[in-house]
């Protein structure tokens, strides 16, 4: 997902407190910034929050890479109107992340330095723009996954920027399919590159839920603590339930020989996406992680003169009508 | 990095006549700023009619300590709401 492999911290806190915080959270109530909290939740919520905010920012930059060279002023218009949501959602998750005592400082630092992640999606490249109808289709198809029952999740701030991000999102998987569809049924050449960003982008897709619940040590907690509502098969097998029709609709086919319907589960049986690709993409080996990290460092020191500036200027402004009054 | 612009506490009025929300923040250097961007980052898509700001040093907030001190009192109060009272059918609305 937008946060893969949040590693849970252990609590050590008073067994009573730690009774006391989970029967809340039983009981449906939302922790709120000043209630008492566990060490552990604190720090596994600053992680994930801060993962999922990371994700929203450098993933702005796969799409950001095609807004000059959209293919109408419509769909160039849509395009910048999507990307300009990500930057939205990632301030909404920054601003959760700071109510848990991190600063907004702190916590880009981490990710321009490499010691916080993003989602292991936005390092592959987007090529050409069927590559940006299939990352709205797909992409967004996926995160929406996760974040419609986070909307549930337990912290009051992350819950509430989950509702917010969750009415805006449904756009940008609506337009990406919309923008597939017409290279779908346009041209044979079109239609050839449709196939070919599915054919690229469905196993990195697949891995955006992260490793199978079997090698995920992490999710009880979690799942105890309400910040992860489903385990990672749960949502991958929603998702393809949901593609695959999707796909065909298109006239496309999904990437995968052994995919077939069952009918005893209910469900579609898939291939797994190969997990070894997966942990070297986390380990910045994947094919933009060094692009990705120096864009956003650049971004960051380009604009230092930008921030400095305007606060140098409106400490300025404020001492000046201090000294009026 | 030590020059982080301040927190900002984001509310909106929705509509004429509704009060203004909390929203949610966003950092910006002054007030001026602060209401730029949040119109940029909480109505893109015609959520408001007007915008306040407010810097959130500035926002003084109850502890959660303090809710039975607070908010327990009133509980015994229940004649404060009108169907505390019976009024006889023959009355009429009221």
């Amino acid at each position: 997902m937008y946060a893969q492999m949040i590693k849970s911290e252990a609590t050590q806190d008073d067994p009573e407190k730690l009774a006391a915080f989970q029967a809340r959270i039983d009981a449906g109530e939302k922790i709120e910034p000043k209630d008492w909290m566990p060490e552990g939740y604190r720090k596994t919520l600053i992680r994930q929050i801060g993962q999922h905010a990371h994700s929203e920012i450098v993933g702005q930059l796969p799409e950001g890479n095609w807004i000059t060279r959209a293919p109408t002023l419509e769909r160039k218009a849509i395009l910048l109107a999507k990307v300009q949501d990500e930057a939205g959602h990632g301030l909404y998750l920054y601003c959760a992340a700071e109510t848990l005592g991190v600063s907004r400082d702190e916590i880009t630092e981490m990710l321009l330095d490499g010691r916080m992640k993003y989602s292991s999606i936005f390092n592959y490249p987007t090529l050409n723009w069927a590559d940006i109808g299939a990352v709205g289709w797909l992409v967004d198809g996926a995160a929406i996954m996760n974040q419609v029952p986070l909307q549930r999740t337990s912290f009051g701030p992350y819950s509430r920027a989950m509702i917010r991000i969750c009415k805006e999102e449904s756009f940008h998987q609506r337009q990406g399919y919309d923008a597939i569809r017409k290279m779908a049924e346009g041209t044979p050449e079109q239609k050839k590159m449709a196939q070919d960003a599915l054919n690229r982008l469905w196993y990195p897709s697949l891995m955006m839920f992260g490793p199978s619940d079997k090698d995920s040590v992490h999710s009880a907690q979690s799942m105890a603590w309400k910040i992860k509502m489903n385990t990672n098969d749960e949502l991958r097998q929603k998702f393809v339930d949901q593609t695959v029709p999707q796909a065909e609709y298109l006239g496309l086919t999904i990437p995968d020989p052994d995919l077939k319907w069952n009918e005893e589960r209910g469900h579609y049986d898939y291939t797994d996406p190969d997990w070894s690709e997966f942990f070297d993409v986390i380990k910045g080996n994947g094919p933009c992680n060094v692009d990705r990290l120096a864009a956003r460092n650049k971004a960051w020191d380009d604009g230092a003169w930008v921030r400095d500036g305007l606060l140098a200027h409106a400490k300025k402004k404020a001492a000046r009508q201090h000294a009026a009054e | 990095m030590k020059n982080e612009w301040p927190l900002w506490e984001i509310f909106i009025r929705g509509q004429h006549g509704m009060s203004h929300r909390h929203v949610g923040s966003l950092h910006a250097p002054d007030a001026e700023m602060a209401i730029k961007n949040a119109r940029d980052v909480y109505t893109r898509r015609n959520e408001g009619v007007s915008i306040w700001v407010v810097e959130a040093n500035h926002i003084a907030a109850s502890s959660p300590s303090d809710k039975g001190p607070l908010y327990e009192p009133s509980e015994s109060k229940v004649y404060r709401h009108p169907t505390f009272f019976d009024i006889p059918e023959e009355v009429g609305a009221m």
